[in-house]
């Protein structure tokens, strides 16, 4: 199913190639038309833009721009938006280029012609610097305020309880600790939807970089510092979620399979968790933690009580948060941690 | 035998096998066929030991190419793997391996070697000078960095490539977890070549502003030399922070300090920062020559002169400056927090302003021109629309909060090759077409040229745009391998056949090369694209001394003037001329560095320390030495000039 629809795009651009090449012609000056050759070549340049756009526009099949949460959805727009605004600047060098090659060649221009001498004008240099910046002002200004948008809570989630995960990553699994759950999965993660979701990331190893396409954009693990990605999942399904900063041999196979489920669906689960699941035990995680791949696991309790994350004074880089000392006790140490969480947000 | 365990390769496999044989049977065959042919003392003379910046120039030109091959075979094999999913062609560890080294190849070893074979050659031919200012120093400039260059290719036959990726972040490239001495090699061959192009730096800025032609005000200088004297200007302020943190990464790896490590002290995001500090800069290292080689190109075949000189210089300028100032767009997602992933956003962007005019001066400089479509023009006019596709995919990539989601994809992948191919990639091999016959004497065949430019163009397209698609569907780099169902694999076999476009392109490239030295006519003039600059003033090959009478400059377009406005470039007679003498000192330092760079990279500490001594002896011996130097007498100068003239 997924294979058929890039194969419908691939013949969507063959499609296109053919009738955009007709609608090129269509648009340029009668004289030009007996000059074929030269359209040709570059009436294909141009129609490669159209196709770009076009094909994007049926690109909705895209992991990317098929987002499945608030954050996700900020992403898909700014990247619509400037693929649009990209495009015209693409049709405009296309487009001058195209121009100045039909009128100005050599074959076109008689014999003894020779080109004038010109400076700089200061009118046009002022529309190719102007016209820019005008665009990059837009972007920034987007950028700006996505940035902001994606660095806090989902707008709309704010007066919602977040739910902390602590998702860390070790070579080359992933571990997601449920403090308040007191839970801890190996490879899977469930989340409700129609919640914040408050990732805490950090390594065990190599540097890498949490990411589930559909719910929003990736951040990264590190060994000496706690990062923290908002995220949300609007619609209940299965997400693919993966490391996506290089960290060695297993790499290519360092994913995790998300789902995301209605609130009392994941009570249930939880609940099932605590009463099925075995203890994880320090000397059980450290085994875990050995180099390899594993397959989903599910543990009651969590390793931040014996395993501190590196926040805090310690870890030295988490920009003013206050020092979530660990107690060995394994619920006072996710109840600290949670504490220090809701003071910081 | 414990101590020659090291040497052995961790992961062999039959291809490296194959190619330990390989590399030992040319390395015989050189040396029979130096000894057969009696060519040693003619290598040393006049190769080995010379001075001669055109010959160093052309020297890089070799070296370039060779590595274009070792990088394209790289790319060959990981487009090969990943062509169809679940594909057993490399394991991941060699693919680590290939991406790494294909990485660190392509930018260090190929691009930079091109860019300095056109500034070598170039850059004293257009500002009429007789060499560059330090002409020994060139000398060993090229030498480090054609054994920083031998030294990492050897890392593969002997202890193992560098697997940590191009940038090779750590705590991955750390002890830890990168055991072998492949990151080693990494380290130590990049501080070797760096070195030598920190020097290079030093000798063109030198070189630029002192030993211009009289009456070239640096207003006048052609577009190429500005954009060299201030990529040169971005050498010198970012190299050094590469030695830096080469130098901290060696410590880390060989003597256990923690600049790096995640434990007492370190910080892994420090090196990430440094690595871009230096990093990001080295894109405009790259790619600011590689401007300049189109404004030439651009200029030449519009029979026109470049639209907009001043705003082309300030463009430079302002991108030099800027580019200090977005490094960490390279990790938005390292958790900085929004008000600096707004920062360094808006710097992104805002260097596409500057590159935006110079895409519109190339487009007006067309304007009421005259164009003739050459091979070097074909290059030129494909770099515009194919650089402006990779040129605006940077500026989505610079909008932070969107980053998230094309981090560490394929969509960053088609973006960088996107703009490095076209960028550079185009700019070398107009430049190398350009050029040709001011180095050699004959010109490449226009008709397999123009077939190689269309072949490459095309191939660029059909090998990257996929990549956009595949990255936005979540198609991470560096990944060996991917399953069936993630649906990548029709996608990346369209990028694998774009592969293979490219290497028949760059294949088309050596025929031609072959078919131009068999048949093209040798009797051809000084200038022989009717071209504008002082370069061309001068006879083709160029003697030893480049300009028999130093030229006197009106404009900037010293030899289009002479022509047309009949501007006398080279007024009185004949003196004698000084030249530098050839010395063996950078060559033989040079291999002492590659020695010393061996042991370090193995831990042999008596023959590194035996290799410093030798480094600093060969030091002292320059600091003691007395050479003045050479005359070229009036006779000699009448006897070439004479000669040349009479050839043509």
């Amino acid at each position: 199913m997924f294979i058929r629809k890039k194969y419908y795009m691939i013949v969507m651009l063959a499609c296109d190639l053919y009738h955009l090449q007709k609608i090129v012609y269509m648009f340029l000056p009668s004289k030009n038309l007996e000059r074929g050759i030269d359209l040709k070549r570059f009436g294909a340049l141009l129609t490669l833009v159209f196709t770009i756009i076009t094909v994007l526009t049926g690109c909705e099949s895209l992991l990317v721009l098929d987002p499945k949460g608030p954050q996700a959805e900020v992403q898909a727009n700014d990247i619509k938006m400037s693929i649009y605004i990209m495009s015209f600047i693409v049709l405009v060098v296309f487009g001058l280029l195209a121009y100045m090659l039909i009128k100005y060649r050599a074959s076109k221009q008689g014999k003894d012609y020779e080109p004038p001498h010109i400076e700089g004008n200061i009118v046009v240099e002022a529309i190719c610097v102007g016209i820019p910046i005008l665009i990059v002002a837009f972007l920034s200004f987007m950028s700006v305020k996505s940035n902001y948008a994606v660095e806090s809570t989902p707008k709309g989630y704010e007066n919602k309880k977040p739910l902390v995960v602590y998702a860390t990553s070790s070579n080359w699994k992933w571990h997601f600790s449920y403090p308040e759950e007191n839970i801890e999965t190996v490879n899977y993660l469930y989340i409700p939807t129609n919640r914040p979701i408050e990732f805490k990331l950090y390594s065990h190893g190599p540097i890498t970089s949490f990411w589930i396409p559909q719910l929003g954009g990736q951040k990264y693990a590190m060994a000496d510092m706690v990062t923290t990605l908002h995220l949300a999942a609007d619609v209940p399904g299965e997400y693919m979620g993966r490391n996506a900063n290089f960290s060695g041999k297993g790499f290519a196979e360092n994913t995790f399979n998300v789902k995301a489920m209605p609130q009392d669906e994941f009570e249930d689960w939880v609940k099932e968790v605590k009463g099925t699941a075995k203890p994880l035990t320090e000397q059980k995680f450290n085994e875990l933690l050995e180099p390899g791949h594993l397959g989903q696991l599910t543990f009651t309790g969590t390793h931040l009580g014996f395993l501190p994350p590196p926040e805090g004074e310690n870890g030295g880089h988490n920009h003013g948060s206050h020092n979530a000392k660990m107690g060995t006790e394994k619920n006072e140490a996710s109840e600290s941690i949670l504490e220090s969480e809701h003071n910081h947000h | 035998m414990d101590f020659f365990d090291r040497f052995a390769i961790p992961h062999p496999s039959l291809a490296i096998y194959a190619s330990m044989v390989a590399i030992v049977l040319t390395v015989i065959a050189i040396v029979v066929g130096l000894t057969y042919f009696k060519k040693w003392g003619y290598l040393w003379r006049e190769w080995l030991t010379t001075v001669d910046h055109k010959r160093i120039g052309i020297m890089y030109l070799i070296s370039a190419l060779l590595m274009l091959f070792r990088g394209g075979v790289d790319a060959l094999m990981m487009r090969a793997q990943l062509a169809v999913p679940e594909n057993t062609l490399l394991d991941a560890q060699h693919y680590n391996e290939v991406f790494t080294t294909h990485g660190v190849v392509m930018i260090l070893f190929m691009a930079m070697p091109f860019i300095m074979a056109l500034m070598n050659f170039v850059v004293p031919l257009q500002i009429g000078a007789r060499d560059v200012a330090f002409p020994r120093l060139n000398a060993l400039s090229f030498w480090l960095f054609f054994f920083g260059a031998m030294l990492f290719n050897i890392s593969f036959v002997v202890g193992g490539s560098p697997d940590a990726g191009w940038t090779s972040y750590f705590p991955l490239a750390g002890n830890e977890f990168s055991t072998s001495v492949g990151t080693n090699y990494y380290m130590i061959a990049i501080q070797i070549a760096g070195i030598g192009t920190l020097m290079t730096g030093i000798n063109f800025i030198t070189t630029i502003l002192k030993m211009r032609a009289p009456g070239m005000t640096l207003m006048k200088m052609p577009m190429f030399t500005w954009s060299s004297l201030i990529a040169n200007v971005i050498i010198v302020f970012a190299f050094p922070v590469l030695t830096v943190a080469l130098a901290m990464g060696t410590l880390d790896r060989l003597f256990g300090t923690h600049f790096f490590t995640t434990n007492n002290g370190g910080m892994d995001m420090l090196w990430a920062n440094l690595f871009w500090v230096w990093g990001h800069p080295e894109v405009y290292i790259l790619i600011l020559p590689a401007f300049g080689i189109y404004s030439e190109v651009i200029s030449t075949f519009a029979r026109r002169n470049l639209y907009g000189y001043k705003s082309m210089v300030a463009s430079m300028v302002i991108i030099s400056l800027l580019s200090f100032l977005v490094w960490v767009h390279h990790f938005f997602t390292m958790g900085q927090g929004a008000l600096t992933n707004s920062i360094f956003s808006i710097t992104t962007m805002a260097i596409a302003v500057p590159t935006g005019v110079k895409i519109f001066n190339w487009l007006f400089t067309l304007y009421k021109g005259k164009i003739e479509i050459t091979t070097p023009m074909l290059y030129a006019l494909l770099f515009i629309p194919l650089f402006t596709i990779g040129g605006v995919t940077g500026v989505m990539l610079g909008m932070s909060a969107a980053d998230y989601q094309y981090h560490n994809t394929m969509f960053l992948v088609a973006h960088f090759h996107m703009v490095i191919i076209p960028g550079v990639v185009f700019a070398m091999l107009a430049g190398l077409t350009y050029y040709w016959p001011k180095m050699f004497g004959f010109m490449l065949n226009e008709r397999i040229g123009k077939i190689t430019a269309w072949t490459i163009g095309i191939s660029t397209l059909v090998a990257f745009m996929p990549m956009f698609f595949t990255g936005l569907d979540g198609q991470a780099r560096r990944m060996y391998t991917y399953s069936e169902s993630t649906g990548f694999g029709p996608l990346n076999m369209v990028s694998f056949v774009g592969a293979i476009g490219l290497a028949i392109g760059f294949i088309l490239l050596v025929y031609n090369v072959y078919y131009s030295i068999r048949y093209a006519s040798r009797d051809i003039s000084a200038d022989p694209w009717d071209a504008r600059t002082l370069e061309w003033a001068t006879h083709s090959p160029v003697p030893e001394y480049n300009f028999a009478i130093v030229p006197h400059v009106k404009s900037e377009e010293a030899l289009w003037d002479a022509k047309k406005k009949r501007h006398i470039l080279f007024q009185g007679n004949y003196e004698k001329i000084h030249m530098p003498n050839n010395s063996g000192v950078p060559f033989i330092m040079g291999s002492i560095f590659f020695i010393w760079g061996f042991a370090l990279v193995f831990s042999l500490w008596p023959l590194a320390i035996i290799a410093t001594i030798g480094i600093l002896a060969c030091m002292a011996h320059r600091s003691m030495e007395i050479d003045h130097g050479r005359y070229i007498s009036v006779k000699e100068i009448e006897e070439t000039e004479t000669k040349l003239r009479g050839a043509k």
